[in-house]
């Protein structure tokens, strides 16, 4: 690890009070056409803190990530209830343009989503050029998005090489220098590792660890032990069959894995189902 | 394979897996096919075969039959503007009808490529959902109307109506810009063009909506995930994904501008001259030059006309050829 990162991660933890910005579900239900996929969710997801949504496959908790940031309405059959709050703003009402309520709430993907045909460099701005804001100093820009993401050793050689050259886990990490560089006060990360190696996987914990001070951080995962390692916050979701999907229990992370008081939630956090 | 038998045997031998039967040369790949496998790759062998076979088929009687008229113009048929090859000595050549063809087909393509596009992009992103389905198979029905609906329904409203719009360019503009000036407007290849126009659009429109529809779809939430507006994930993610189609599309729309027959016979005032001034009545191409000039040809103004067919035909796989350069030019850039 260089000095230059060394110090980086140095300010990282030197910041006292946690950026970021808190977001408010509340009953938040969903439907896909006239099937009710979410039921009366609610959760707070406070700056400084990263939560963890787990559960099984279909239990809703991406819809509910989806909604954070106004992604759900783009499936043209999809609609929900309930409201969101950014800083005691509903983000489905008027207070907020809708461009701007997803430049502050980021998304990092499934897999990971960076333009193919952009260079790197270019990669890390296209946010700005999609807002269309001029950033004053491009090369600082790129250099701390890429620094917080964990990748600008990796790429600060070939800034100018496309994209769609970089490895999986390099991808996504540059997905997540994208999200940054905007901004954002809050980032939703949709099971962020699921399609990456275990090396790549470590690292972008780690960056998760890095960030968790400077912006609320929401992750679905179905890796237990990433739970565990990341997150400090855990909402357990679980869907029974032909109903929708509910939170059955959240609170502190250590809790939910330590002494769970749902046997549902043992049951899962142990491996016995899901 | 021959300079490698001097080498000596090294890899599989060497790692004691046998002696390679030759030399360390990559081995000659065999699959015995199965029956069925054996019928059909005949089968799609002959087709191509046949398809291939027709397109030579017309170069070959295209170029026995315009041979003639190639020996009593010569390299006047490249430059001579007059249709006469029946006079005495015999005075034709392609000038005008290139220049004609040239002509409507860029008119064509301007007024094309954005309207297509444009109206992709609005089936595509803009519209509402309810009626995508809807428009896009009005699209695909307007690809599907005989050009000579089109022809007519330009003739007898759209020039008409574009008259007094042309009258008034032509008064305000053809004093400065020489091209603008026009002694009278209606007949013209300009009109000529923007009628071909009709016809090219639909085609064009439906290829580049379907290909544009084919962006990956998380690249595209990916951009509205940074704060994007919805013409940003379009210039981001979207007219790059099908920059190979919108040529693609443009081309097509292009090969039938080039190739557009009716249109131009009804529309233009025949004249074989090339007219600087494009709103000006009077003009000719390649395409309705042979449909007016076909029925009163003798022998060498038939063998003529298939010179100049055999002009468009070259000049059409030319363009194509170029258009799949560029193509390729784009697919490796991205």
């Amino acid at each position: 690890m260089s000095t230059q990162e060394t110090e980086a991660r140095q300010e990282a933890t030197a910041v006292v009070q946690p950026a970021g910005g808190t977001l408010r579900g509340v009953g938040v239900s969903a439907w896909f056409g006239s099937r009710r996929v979410l039921e009366g969710v609610d959760i707070d997801m406070r700056a400084g803190v990263v939560t963890a949504l787990i559960g099984p496959s279909g239990c809703g908790k991406s819809t509910f990530l989806r909604i954070l940031n106004r992604m759900h309405e783009l499936v043209p059959i999809a609609t929900l209830a309930g409201s969101v709050l950014l800083d005691g703003d509903d983000i489905y009402g008027t207070a907020l343009p809708i461009t701007e309520v997803r430049r502050r709430i980021g998304m990092v993907f499934q897999k990971p989503n960076p333009f193919p045909a952009m260079t790197i460099g270019d990669n890390v701005m296209a946010g700005l050029k999609l807002t269309g804001r001029k950033a004053p100093n491009r090369e600082q820009l790129i250099e701390e998005s890429l620094r917080r993401a964990g990748l600008w050793n990796e790429v600060r050689n070939r800034l100018n090489a496309p994209a769609g050259g970089l490895s999986g886990g390099q991808q996504q990490r540059l997905c997540i220098a994208r999200s940054l560089a905007v901004r954002p006060d809050v980032l939703l990360m949709d099971e962020p590792c699921s399609a990456l190696d275990p090396t790549s996987t470590r690292r972008i914990e780690e960056t998760i660890h890095e960030l968790k001070d400077q912006v609320t951080i929401v992750i679905v995962t179905h890796n237990m032990q990433q739970a565990q390692r990341v997150s400090q916050h855990c909402a357990f979701f679980l869907a029974a069959e032909d109903e929708p999907g509910r939170v059955v229990e959240q609170g502190a992370t250590e809790h939910i894995f330590g002494s769970p008081e749902d046997p549902r939630t043992a049951d899962y956090v142990n491996g016995r189902f899901g | 394979m021959e300079a490698n038998d001097s080498e000596g045997p090294t890899g599989l031998a060497a790692l004691g897996l046998g002696e390679p039967p030759e030399a360390d040369g990559p081995r000659r790949i065999e699959a015995r096919m199965s029956r069925s496998d054996r019928f059909y790759r005949a089968l799609a062998t002959t087709g191509a075969g046949i398809t291939l076979l027709i397109i030579v088929l017309i170069g070959v009687f295209l170029l026995l039959e315009a041979l003639p008229a190639f020996r009593a113009a010569g390299f006047g048929f490249l430059t001579t503007q007059r249709w006469d090859p029946d006079s005495v000595p015999p005075e034709f050549g392609v000038a005008a009808m290139m220049y004609g063809t040239a002509v409507t087909a860029i008119v064509a393509m301007l007024a094309t490529v954005p309207l297509a596009l444009a109206t992709a992009v609005f089936i595509n992103e803009y519209a509402p959902r309810a009626l995508r389905a809807a428009l896009t198979s009005l699209v695909d029905l307007m690809a599907a109307i005989p050009s000579l609906i089109f022809a007519l329904w330009g003739l007898f409203f759209l020039v008409p109506w574009l008259q007094p719009i042309e009258g008034w360019l032509v008064a305000q503009l053809g004093g400065t810009l020489p091209f603008m000036r026009a002694i009278a407007t209606g007949s013209s290849l300009f009109n000529a063009g923007l009628v071909i126009a009709l016809m090219a659009i639909p085609i064009t429109t439906s290829i580049i909506r379907e290909v544009l529809s084919q962006a990956p779809r998380h690249e595209c939430e990916g951009a509205l995930a940074l704060g994007g507006t919805r013409w940003g994930m379009i210039t981001t993610v979207i007219l790059p994904f099908g920059r190979t189609g919108i040529v693609g599309g443009s081309m097509l729309g292009l090969g039938r501008a080039l190739g557009e027959t009716i249109a131009a016979t009804l529309i233009l005032n025949i004249r074989f001259e090339i007219k600087p001034q494009i709103l000006e009545t009077g003009g000719i191409t390649v395409a309705s030059g042979i449909a007016v000039e076909f029925f009163d040809a003798q022998e060498l103004g038939l063998s003529a006309l298939m010179a100049a067919g055999l002009s468009l035909f070259l000049v059409t796989i030319v363009i194509n050829l170029l258009a799949a350069t560029v193509v390729e030019r784009a697919k490796s850039a991205a």
